[in-house]
């Protein structure tokens, strides 16, 4: 084999040129269309993805069209004052419907729906002279069924998830206990069970009708997605009835009660700066 | 061959053990499990054989369906009437033992599914 510099220089020229071109090339041959025209349609494809995604934009200014369910709730604070007995009937009236057990101690404890400070909820809020009323009453806080959600992105196995309605929600037969929600959650809404649940529920007492967890799985509020496949309303907006102290419904129909209630009156979210766009609304 | 004398019997010992299993419970096969069938209906969702042979890919289908997919409506049909797609809600309504129907095969069979780590049992 005699080998030239001249002829080897020529090949590695030839292939080094066919090594950058020819991917380029190639692509322009299977989308069968200018560079121009395939950028268009990726863009398409783009917003026809955001219709779907970043369809539920309300309550961050942008009035887009939107396409399929995202619901959300309003919490109203000021009917949460005028009622103070209810926080507590919200809180067990979920829990005995999804058989959130007990547990005494912090670590342990399992939560769907709870009372907790103004100045926990509202971090990102000035919390500096606080009229006493919004400072001294508990706030209601939930899993806010985010529109970005980040425990999503963190799930390794898919077992939280966006459904069709834009709840967030979990698939227990795939948790896999790894906790990686828990720390992707701004807002504490999730629950790890240490502990068996069924040792601090009364199981005699307990709703047949819904499942339990078992110990090693993350839980947390499911904004009664089995009750809204039935057409009916979340558990805890049952409760509250004409009270009119939590408002259901869906953010991306504009004549919905929910939207006329966020049209109608100065709503605030919490964490708004971590950019997940909560569903979850509150009237102060 | 060397210590066939030692080699043969620890071969022999070595089979017999390793088929212990076979002969010892050899001709005292259990009788085949009789799961208690429901009075109220005599028909299921599919019929007998297929639900036999394939109850848990239905239930993982009515899982993903019903979890997954959001499709919660009352779509599995025995005769005219509807039912949703739930285990707690839907078989173990007519199935209404446990212990009776579900068990008795499981055990036979030597399988235990997870199902009722969070799903209900109907009181018995």
């Amino acid at each position: 084999m005699d080998k030239k510099r001249r002829d080897f220089l020529k090949v590695a020229g030839a292939t080094t040129l066919a090594g950058l071109g020819g991917p380029a090339i190639v692509e322009r041959l299977v989308s069968g269309s200018s560079p121009v025209q395939a950028k268009a349609a990726h863009g398409e494809r783009l917003a026809g993805h955001g219709a779907d995604t970043h369809a539920g934009a309300a309550g961050h200014g942008e009035e887009t069209v939107k396409s399929g369910n995202r619901f959300g709730m309003i919490v109203d604070l000021r009917k949460f004052k005028q009622y103070p007995e209810l926080i507590e009937k919200v809180v067990h009236a979920c829990h005995a419907e999804h058989n959130v057990p007990h547990f005494p101690t912090r670590k342990d404890e399992i939560k769907w729906i709870w009372p907790t400070e103004y100045e926990k909820a509202f971090t990102e809020h000035s919390q500096y002279y606080k009229d006493k009323p919004t400072i001294s009453n508990e706030v209601l806080v939930l899993c806010n069924h985010c529109d970005e959600p980040p425990c999503v992105k963190a799930c390794p196995t898919r077992a939280t998830f966006k459904n069709k309605d834009g709840i967030v929600a979990m698939d227990y037969h795939r948790c896999i206990g790894c906790r990686f929600c828990m720390a992707a959650c701004p807002y504490g809404a999730r629950s790890f069970n240490w502990l068996d649940p069924r040792v601090g529920l009364d199981m005699n007492h307990i709703n047949r009708y819904f499942p339990t967890r078992m110990r090693g799985v993350v839980e947390k509020c499911n904004f009664c997605a089995e009750r809204i496949g039935l057409g009916k309303k979340p558990k805890c907006v049952e409760v509250c009835g004409e009270t009119r102290a939590m408002i259901f419904g869906n953010l991306n129909d504009p004549n919905s009660e929910i939207r006329k209630a966020l049209k109608e009156n100065y709503t605030i979210q919490r964490k708004p700066s971590a950019g997940t766009h909560p569903s979850v609304f509150y009237i102060v | 061959m060397y210590d066939s004398g030692k080699i043969i019997p620890g071969l022999i010992i070595f089979v017999l053990f390793i088929t212990f299993p076979v002969w010892y419970n050899h001709g005292a096969a259990r009788a085949v499990p009789q799961p208690e069938l429901p009075k109220t209906l005599k028909e299921c969702v599919l019929p007998a054989a297929d639900m036999r042979s394939e109850h848990m890919q239905l239930l993982n289908q009515w899982r993903d369906k019903v979890l997954r997919t959001g499709d919660r409506s009352f779509d599995v049909k025995i005769g005219d009437k509807e039912y949703q797609k739930s285990l707690m809600n839907t078989c173990m309504q007519c199935h209404t033992s446990k212990k009776k129907f579900c068990d008795t095969c499981h055990t036979y069979a030597s399988v235990t599914p997870y199902c009722w780590d969070c799903h209900i049992a109907p009181v018995e």
